[in-house]
């Protein structure tokens, strides 16, 4: 039976991972995001879960990795400023193929910045924060339910791909109170197991190798160091290095259009909104009070790896327009998959922006 | 079983320089894991990075190498996901007392039940020889071409301190009694934390007027005091050397701990 709730974002989030089967959280207070941990810490421990505070966000992002080493399903939930001490351990997680899941309520920055305010400011840094190239998952809901499903979602991703997996909220919908229908059950993706025969960093054709989970007689060596297949440290080879990272790219980057997840509206329409995350809620708002089927609308969850093949899908489009709580960070992105102007429309200061600011843009391309 | 089943035969030879007393380290830990009658599987091997934290790479196990000073972070997650894995930490004196102090202090005040052997040997050897957290006051390195004027940490009394179950201090001379005392920290339920000083010819040593490293090795054996010796001293007031440092079992009790085998 499915059941109705009035939740708040970040619960919503919490009991999306448990849902899932999270079953190790390791996590340090920060707002806006505080209130994942403490939903965490008081479900977990009656699920048979483990709960920790860990001592700062370096060590928190550490811990979900070696819990995850032991097969269980681990996530962490931050903001700006644990979301910058996170980075080198989220590049470990990266090289060495570890699923896990890291919520980042978005404040606004740089630094302390606007603890209690929303912002999108961190779209860039999740992508590239980490030295080195590499590749990442990121997921942004624009609704106390997708805080939900896409938190489910994004276990079943890093499963999927053995890639740390992000949910993107920002504190508007991390915050918002509305109603939510939490389904019976959510789907479930198991890790793909270290075949027999095969070697620990062994890809398969998918180029994502099998996961030998500690404590099965795998013997298995992580390490953050460059490493062959056989998981052993070999920094000094050049083409191996090439190899293995332009495969960490590749085995999320050619499944891009597997994993995309937006919504095309209107797609003969002139002008073409583009949003993820909170701002979606302006410009369904706009929509509604216009009813215009002349404004077109591409809605975005997976922000990472774009998905510029729903950029082609708007054949009419004589512009773009982007509204992101940053300086235009996405926009800049799909400035390079367009020919049409691709209008930024930046909004800092901590609130979303109002219909009528939107409006004003839009008429003024008209 | 001999300690020598532990090892990863591929992986050899290793990188240790000629002289190094990390692997004398290596041998006296896989010696006491092996009299434990562990399995393989259930057992992790967790370091951090630096010449101490190479180790686990050359171990049959599950192991993981992890970021600079992390260790004792990763294996919190590892221990607390899953209680039934014996996990043993390798860290050195760079990684667990500078960039890892905070974690360090944190994990003997959760007193989890972590087994940690700490390769001290009193500098950065694989960045080629800088100060560390325990770089005796006086002593050269590259970054103290003067002579160390910083006071450096007793990571033992720090352990202590902090809450750990177990700490003990012995040296690369002393192997006999740093297997007896890593067997001891693995059989203590919650944190126990080994420091073995180590001789290093590469960075400390040749800086440090130890011509061979049997030198080095022979300053720790003669600068050891022993803790019971140290303890009758201090009864008859007589005064303790600077230059000694005391060796021994020096913390052995039975707090709650955390993430104890069910």
């Amino acid at each position: 039976m499915t059941r109705t709730e009035f939740w708040q974002g970040n619960t919503a989030c919490a009991e999306g991972a448990l849902a899932a089967g999270c079953t190790f959280f390791g996590g340090y207070p920060i707002t806006p995001s505080t209130e994942v941990a403490e939903h965490m810490a008081v479900k977990l421990p009656k699920k048979g879960g483990v709960f920790m505070q860990m001592e700062d966000e370096i060590a928190s992002m550490a811990s979900i990795i070696g819990a995850s080493w032991t097969g269980a399903r681990t996530m962490t939930a931050t903001s700006g400023p644990g979301f910058s001490l996170m980075m080198e351990n989220i590049g470990f997680a990266a090289m060495t193929e570890t699923p896990c899941v890291v919520v980042n309520v978005q404040r606004g920055g740089p630094s302390t910045g606007q603890p209690t305010m929303s912002a999108q400011g961190d779209m860039m840094q999740v992508r590239f924060g980490s030295h080195g190239d590499y590749a990442i998952i990121a997921l942004c809901p624009a609704s106390v339910q997708e805080m939900y499903e896409l938190t489910a979602k994004a276990f079943n991703l890093a499963d999927k791909y053995r890639v740390p997996v992000f949910l993107m909220a920002d504190e508007t919908v991390g915050h918002m109170r509305e109603k939510i229908i939490i389904p019976d059950k959510v789907d479930r993706i198991e890790r793909k197991s270290l075949a027999p025969g095969m070697l620990p960093y062994q890809a398969d054709p998918d180029l994502i190798p099998g996961f030998g989970q500690f404590g099965t007689g795998h013997h298995v060596h992580v390490t953050g160091l460059t490493h062959d297949e056989r998981g052993y440290p070999a920094a000094t080879n050049p083409q191996l290095h090439a190899a293995l990272v332009k495969r960490l790219v590749d085995k999320i980057e050619n499944a891009r259009n597997d994993m995309a997840d937006y919504d095309i509206i209107n797609p003969n329409a002139h002008h073409v909104f583009v949003a993820y995350g909170g701002p979606v809620r302006t410009v369904q708002q706009v929509m509604h009070d216009k009813k215009d089927k002349e404004i077109g609308f591409l809605r975005i969850r997976t922000v990472w790896p774009f998905p510029e093949k729903a950029l082609a899908a708007f054949k009419n489009v004589q512009a773009f327009f982007v509204p992101e709580l940053n300086l235009g960070q996405i926009a800049r992105e799909i400035e390079r998959y367009v020919k049409v102007p691709v209008v930024s429309i930046p909004k800092l200061g901590g609130e979303l922006h109002t219909p009528a600011e939107l409006v004003a843009v839009l008429e003024a391309h008209q | 079983m001999s300690y020598e089943d532990w090892f990863r035969q591929d992986r050899l030879p290793h990188i240790y320089c000629a002289g190094c007393g990390n692997g004398t380290i290596i041998n006296c830990t896989l010696a006491a894991v092996d009299q434990m009658g562990w399995k393989k599987e259930d057992t992790v091997f967790v370091s951090g990075i630096g010449c101490s934290s190479r180790a686990p790479g050359y171990i049959l196990t599950d192991s993981l190498h992890t970021t600079h000073g992390r260790a004792l972070a990763f294996a919190t997650g590892v221990k607390m996901a899953n209680p039934n894995l014996n996990v043993v930490v390798f860290t050195g004196d760079g990684d667990l007392a500078a960039i890892g102090g905070n974690h360090f202090i944190h994990a003997c005040r959760r007193n989890i039940d972590l087994t940690v052997v700490c390769m001290n040997n009193q500098i950065y050897g694989m960045t080629g020889g800088q100060g560390s957290p325990t770089t005796p006051k006086g002593c050269l390195s590259s970054t103290t071409p003067y002579g160390c004027t910083e006071s450096p940490f007793d990571l033992c009394e720090l352990a202590t301190a902090a809450g750990a179950n177990y700490v003990s201090r012995w040296t690369s001379y002393h192997v006999k009694e740093l297997e007896k005392a890593v067997k001891v920290g693995l059989e203590t339920p919650g944190f126990s934390f080994i420091e073995a000083l180590v001789q290093c010819p590469t960075a400390f040593g040749r800086r440090n007027k130890f011509r061979q490293v049997a030198d080095h090795v022979e300053y720790l054996k003669v600068h050891s005091l022993l803790r019971a010796k140290r303890d009758r001293m201090l009864e008859k007031g007589e005064h303790i050397p600077e230059d000694m440092f005391v060796v021994g079992e020096l913390t052995k009790r039975n707090r709650p701990a955390m993430g104890v085998k069910p």
